[in-house]
């Protein structure tokens, strides 16, 4: 019997969550995104929750490996059965009760769209009942297939659903040549859906099926190499990555200026979080205010550069060394008067120094040479051997020099003395300062090299956007960007990266759910720190020999260790 | 003139008044040990010399020099290194590059090298665990590696802040043999320490801290044989 209070209880754990979802409002909002057909990214954002609890009640049910396959099913279809059951019981209780006193979604559209849009309403609980039932099924059955067969249904039904979300990734890339004819105007026609379910199937089966082979290979080389891919290796990789990074925005994304937008923001904060994980996760500093620097490098390019009453007319690439000069020299000053201060205070105290650069460039004060709530306009955009880069993939160019640059300089200081003294300092400032760290100039080193990378991002955004106003600049940037190196995984380069596209560019592309950001960005923390707590791609321990005993390389001693 | 001499010295934490006129002298070559209780003054005496507490009054000379002229991070570059209180390692950096921080302040790789080669031998774990973070070490593991960096600055004089907290007896035990191997092999050592049992068996002279203040001093023997410390300190009846 304890099977089944088990199944009550999952059950009804994802009714709850589902009648969560419901409450926010997101099905209402998402569902004007079509994913496959009629069906939305509202209907997806509960209806999953339904597969998701069937599948997780047969994997444990398959675990534990207590009961027949009849019985695993029976469990799983009760289980989405109860998650739909509870979330009928809300649709009955509007129907009775004037919810949206409190949960201001509540409306008779979300009932409606919950019952399937049925002019009968008992037909439409029933339907949304079966629903659960159905998908709860459904999903369990993958359990019962080989691994490799178990494995492809998942991801081809990700696959098939993500690329049905973000329909403009096809439609508007390489890919339309090849899968255009599966879409509809949005989302994917149903025929669409299921032809590229089938293809992705056989790929992604192909992919694990050779799985085995492949790893067999990568770790005999990993033998031999010592768990590092060898030099020759990592230049092949680098140099195919920087052929590929260089012939995205025209050949694969077609020049399209509304995702080349998308990831020229994303690459904004990628410099910006490459900044901040020197201050954040090198040396441990938490700064809160952050997008100070990045409104003092833009308001510093704009004043500069610009064509209006307030600029001075220079040309970008003269006030660029300027701009990230400025915030360099802010970030130090910044540094001073919180050298003394730990952790929390230290938080407080530079968020403080955020809000204040906002609030003076917003002031009257201040407005007849930085232009006040009206901001600065008329940027110019940068020339470069004539061209000038006004287009969004010219821009991407830009950015990415500036990615490749800051990527660089961050990854030398890592490795450096300097890096080191940060980390050192991170894990405990007195025996740092013990061990000879002379803590002033390495705090403050790290607010500068910080400061000056959101700078260098500032400038770019300022020239990209072409107008800077102060409520550009919110703690809202700060904020995100701590997050994504939060979420990316501290004082990892990659991370950044990986942190950068999951908590900017996803919700870029989704521009209805701007409004659930927060419950993304909450959501996606409070997983991350229970799943994964050191992030996406966490730090990897540097490993090298430097002052071991010169021909005895770490790699051969310990191969030789093992034979012993 | 005694290596390490500190004169009157007085030291706050705000308005407590942690160190009340310590004077206590250390010879090349010795190991000396301060015994006393919890909020005694022991960590704090540390603390002044290596300047993490600057002392409000009275006089600190290393090798006939004044310390209190200089902050913490120039103190390793006279001579002087410390094993902190509870470890403090850095618990994210692996081992190896725990004790490169060590030697941060040097630029003689050979000699460097020999260093590393020196702490290898005395604790051969850390050379079988260099490329594991420390944080990872067990607790005897990172004591040692707490010793093992501060050599790695190859001191003079070494500061030890309760080497023996938290670890097994055993191993308690393997890390006083370790001191003393380390003071034989020329290093003067100013042990602080609860455990004044295995502390007094293997230092030269002592000194009792109660409140601030040095009570009583004397040589090891003198000091185990004293009956106040006995009562106190030693546990004996």
């Amino acid at each position: 019997m304890s099977l089944w209070k088990r199944t009550l209880k999952l059950g009804l754990l994802g009714g709850l969550i589902a009648v969560y979802i419901a409450l926010t409002g997101m099905p209402l909002s998402l569902s004007r995104r079509a994913v496959i057909g009629e069906f939305t990214l509202g209907h997806l954002t509960y209806l999953i929750v339904f597969a998701a609890f069937g599948y997780l009640r047969a994997a444990q049910m398959r675990k534990e490996k207590q009961a027949s396959a009849p019985a695993i099913l029976a469990h799983a279809a009760v289980t989405g059965l109860l998650s739909g059951l509870l979330l009928a019981l809300l649709v009955l209780l509007g129907q009775r009760v004037d919810l949206g006193f409190i949960f201001i979604s509540a409306k008779p559209q979300l009932y409606r769209l919950l019952t399937f849009q049925q002019a009968n309403l008992t037909t439409g609980l029933v339907y949304l009942v079966a629903a659960g039932t159905v998908l709860g099924l459904l999903f369990a059955l993958p359990h019962f297939l080989p691994k490799t067969f178990h494995k492809a249904v998942l991801s081809a039904v990700a696959i098939t659903l993500v690329l049905g979300v973000f329909s403009e990734l096809v439609q508007r890339t390489i890919l339309k040549y090849a899968l255009g004819s599966f879409f509809a105007y949005q989302g994917l026609k149903p025929m669409g859906a299921l032809w590229l379910f089938v293809i992705t199937f056989a790929l992604s089966w192909v992919y694990f099926a050779l799985r085995p082979y492949i790893q067999v290979q990568d770790k005999r080389s990993q033998q031999v190499l010592g768990n590092q891919p060898s030099p020759e290796t990592r230049l092949l990789f680098t140099l195919a990555l920087l052929a590929f990074l260089l012939v995205m925005p025209i050949v694969i994304l077609q020049k399209d200026t509304y995702l080349l937008s998308v990831i020229n923001l994303v690459g904004l904060y990628i410099i910006m979080g490459l900044g901040l994980n020197i201050v954040v996760g090198f040396a441990g500093l938490l700064d809160l205010g952050y997008v100070a620097f990045f409104a003092i490098g833009a308001y510093t390019v704009a004043l500069l550069t610009s064509r209006g009453e307030l600029g001075r007319g220079w040309d970008f690439w003269a006030a660029l060394p300027l701009a990230i000069l400025f915030a360099l020299t802010a970030g130090v000053l910044l540094g001073i008067p919180v050298l003394r201060m730990r952790g929390d205070y230290l938080a407080i105290v530079t968020l403080g120094f955020g809000e204040i650069i906002r609030i003076l460039a917003n002031s009257d004060w201040l407005k007849p040479w930085m232009g006040g709530a009206l901001g600065v306009l008329e940027i110019p955009k940068p020339t470069l051997f004539g061209y000038t880069l006004k287009e969004e993939y010219q821009l991407y160019y830009l950015i990415l020099a500036g990615i490749l640059i800051t990527w660089l300089v961050a990854h030398r200081l890592y490795h450096s003395r300097l890096g080191r003294a940060w980390q050192a300092m991170r894990e405990d400032e007195d025996v740092a300062e013990g061990t000879g760290i002379h803590l002033v100039t390495t705090k403050l080193l790290a607010f500068g090299f910080g400061a000056a990378f959101s700078g260098l991002s500032g400038a770019i955004f300022a020239t990209k956007v072409g107008s800077v106003y102060p409520y550009s600049f919110n703690l809202l940037i700060s904020i995100n960007v701590l997050c994504l190196i939060i979420v990316g995984g501290m004082g990892s380069l990659p991370g950044v990266v990986v942190g950068a596209f999951a908590l900017v560019g996803l919700p870029e592309l989704l521009r209805e759910f701007s409004e659930y950001r927060m419950l993304f960005y909450g959501v996606a923390l409070i997983a991350m720190m229970l799943l994964r707590p050191e992030g996406f791609i966490p730090k990897k321990p540097t490993i090298y020999p430097r002052l071991l005993v010169r021909g005895a390389s770490p790699v051969r001693a310990e191969g030789s260790k093992s034979k012993q | 003139m005694a290596m390490l001499e500190l004169h009157n010295v007085h030291a706050y934490y705000g308005h407590i008044h942690a160190l009340k006129g310590i004077s206590l002298t250390v010879e090349k070559g010795e190991i000396v040990t301060l015994i006393g209780a919890n909020g005694a003054g022991k960590t704090s005496t540390l603390r002044v010399i290596t300047m993490l507490l600057p002392p409000t009054e009275g006089q600190v000379r290393f090798e006939g020099e004044d310390l209190t002229q200089y902050p913490t991070h120039v103190i390793v570059r006279k001579g002087i290194a410390m094993v902190p209180e509870g470890r403090g390692i850095f618990a994210r950096l692996t081992v190896m590059e725990n004790l490169e921080m060590g030697a941060y302040t040097r630029t003689d790789k050979k000699a460097i090298e020999e260093d590393l080669e020196r702490v290898f031998t005395l604790f051969p774990r850390l050379k079988e665990r260099r490329r594991q973070l420390a944080g990872t070490l067990s607790g005897g593991e990172q004591q040692m590696l707490a010793i093992g960096r501060a050599l790695m600055a190859r001191p003079r004089l070494l500061l030890m802040d309760e080497p023996s907290m938290g670890l097994a007896p055993i191993l308690v035990e393997s890390i006083f043999e370790t001191i003393q191997q380390i003071n034989r092999q020329g290093t003067t050592i100013l042990l602080v320490e609860q455990n004044a049992h295995m502390a007094l068996q293997i230092a030269h002279r002592g000194y009792v801290l109660r409140t601030g203040e040095i009570v009583l001093q004397g040589t090891a023997q003198e000091l185990q044989a004293n009956e106040m410390v006995q009562k106190t300190y030693l546990g004996m009846a």
